[in-house]
């Protein structure tokens, strides 16, 4: 252990410091008086995010080759804390008109946050299955943190169990490769399994396990049952940190730990990853037509959004175009990261404080009364099918062209396939907001403004310069292989 | 004693687990199950360190004990609040989030 460890890992190491500082602050602020602690928890995920991005262009590996730093890493960590600062943004108000001020709320989600980044840079699978649960506990908490609501209460013990039960799949999938090659370290399985010296049928096991565990938190069919109930019961604000942190993380440890340890088994996970993306993009988007309660559809959204990020790791065994693929699913993320936020925000202005106005037929009429926020949810749902001029649609091409340049032509006409499907539930809420009168009621609140046009004119002004954010994410993954 | 018997306890340990989650409807007996399977990887982890003759998996298992105490932790404390509030905690009445 020297200096350069605590160097690399300065930005973990400064989230939880400043988590455990806000955990002791807010017992003098008084109720009343949040705002402080929010924006405290906005300056402190500012401050590690300049931390972060100091490390980019840079590399190394930390504490015995446990925790590695690459751009990769560098993307991912800004990603989830620009999602932190978005989330801190959208509950503010939430919290205090439903009252949920707790203080806890903050240093929960940067616990979550630091988990996210460890996942991200894990370079060996006690790592990864640490971070991992460091990740899920908190956020089991935050999903029952309105625990006077029984539905709040289900939510968090279904998302509890299973993710738990997903966490042992992945914890045998590790103890099987462990005995497979002796070692944990992901540069030295690929060491091991470069000189032959490992057990074949045991470490393909522990990857098959490793694969439907991390399938789980993705969300992935057949493994998505929980999503949809655990996002409508829980705080809408956590609801969002799940759809699109939570879901980043899962893709992010996916492909660190195949790309890096198990290149040699794409022969036989890539046509299990073809099969779980495939059914994701089409049953997701099937079961979402079915929805009126937006939280839900949100959720099956999310769910087949989590299927056209699979595409990247179907992908992942042909190392040439592994790099094109991961660079489009970098740029997918951001992507979803804009729009999901953006349409989230707008469910959190329609919704009452006594839970209700989370229906279809409550968007009746928003855009005639409210056009600013009719709009913007306008420009989430052309992004979320995948419309020209915003950026889902760049998202949506440079993923599909990278599936068919590694050669399954088939997922990506089923991926075509599926944004056709999905088109007819995302319109209908846009028909629904300005085909339709009605007497919507919205919840003013600046923050929740800003975020809905700020992503709005992001959706939209970033389309204009796709290859530029392309190469970006291109550059930020050349050291992952 | 071969390898193979220690794998398969711990097969079985794990099915076993994997089916009391699946089949029970008590949240404890559930979360008893996923013990079970936890302590199945436990399992591997300590024969293979012995087989291998290094300590890795052994270590591991310390880390594993700890995060199962962590869950455990939370996982009853969200189990006495509903158990509060509805007097139940079968899982055949969490059925207020559907569509």
């Amino acid at each position: 252990m020297n200096l350069s460890d605590f160097i690399l890992t300065l930005p973990i190491i400064t989230l939880l410091v400043w988590a455990l500082l806000l955990l002791v602050v807010d017992l003098w602020v008084p109720k009343g008086r949040k705002g402080i602690v929010a924006a405290l928890a906005a300056l402190g995920l500012a401050v590690t995010m300049g931390v972060t991005l100091s490390q980019s262009g840079g590399s190394g590996l930390a504490f015995q080759n446990m925790i590695i730093v690459d751009g990769f890493a560098v993307y991912l960590n800004v990603l989830y804390l620009v999602s932190g600062l978005v989330v801190v943004a959208l509950s503010h108000d939430y919290l205090k008109r439903m009252n949920l001020e707790r203080g806890e709320f903050y240093p929960l989600m940067f616990f979550s946050i630091a988990g996210m980044m460890l996942v991200t840079q894990a370079y060996n699978l006690i790592m990864v299955f640490l971070a991992l649960e460091f990740l899920s506990i908190p956020l089991y908490v935050l999903a029952g943190l309105a625990r006077e609501r029984p539905e709040s209460e289900e939510s968090s013990l279904k998302y509890f169990l299973l993710g738990t039960f997903s966490s042992a799949f992945v914890l045998y999938g590790i103890a099987l490769i462990f005995g497979a090659t002796a070692t944990t370290s992901l540069a030295l399985i690929i060491e091991r399994v470069g000189q032959g010296a490992l057990n074949l049928p045991l470490f393909i096991a522990g990857a098959a396990l490793m694969l439907v565990g991390f399938a789980f938190k993705l969300a992935a069919v057949p493994f998505h049952e929980w999503a949809p109930d655990v996002y409508q019961g829980a705080p809408t604000p956590v609801s969002s940190f799940m759809a699109v942190a939570v879901k980043a993380a899962g893709v992010a440890v996916l492909l660190r730990v195949f790309l890096t340890a198990f290149p040699s088994l794409a022969a036989e996970m890539a046509p299990l990853g073809w099969g779980i993306a495939a059914l994701t993009m089409l049953i997701g988007n099937l079961l979402a037509i079915a929805q009126t309660n937006l939280k839900r559809l949100l959720a099956y959204s999310s769910i087949s959004h989590g299927g056209y990020l699979l595409m990247a790791f179907v992908a992942y065994g042909n190392p040439q175009v592994a790099g094109q693929a991961v660079a489009a699913m970098l740029f997918y993320l951001l992507a979803y990261t804009l729009t999901t936020f953006g349409a989230w925000a707008v469910v959190i202005s329609v919704e009452q404080n006594d839970y209700q106005g989370l229906e279809l037929d409550d968007y009746a009429g928003l855009g005639l009364k409210y056009p600013w926020l009719g709009v913007a949810m306008l420009v989430f749902m052309l992004s979320l099918t995948g419309i020209p001029l915003t950026m889902g649609f760049w998202g949506k091409l440079f993923l599909f062209r990278a599936t068919v340049d590694a050669g399954y032509v088939e997922l990506a006409l089923i991926g075509l396939l599926s944004s056709l499907i999905s088109a007819y539930y995302y319109l209908r809420v846009v028909v629904m907001m300005f085909m339709r009168s009605g007497e919507p009621r919205i919840r003013r609140d600046g923050w929740l403004s800003l975020v809905a046009v700020g992503s709005a004119l992001a959706v939209v002004g970033l389309s204009l310069l796709p290859n530029q954010i392309l190469q970006m994410a291109a550059q930020a993954i050349l050291s992952l292989q | 004693m071969p390898m193979s018997y220690y794998l398969i306890l711990s097969a079985a340990m794990f099915a076993i687990g994997v089916l009391g989650v699946i089949l029970r409807r008590n949240p404890l007996v559930v979360f008893m199950s996923l013990e079970l399977m936890f302590n199945a990887a436990n399992l591997v982890f300590v024969a293979f360190s012995a087989y291998h003759q290094i300590l890795d998996g052994d270590l591991f298992v310390f880390f594993v004990m700890t995060t199962a105490a962590a869950e455990v932790a939370v996982g009853l404390a969200l189990m006495v609040a509903i158990f509060r509030a509805k007097r139940t905690i079968d899982l055949d009445e969490m059925s207020m989030l559907k569509g």
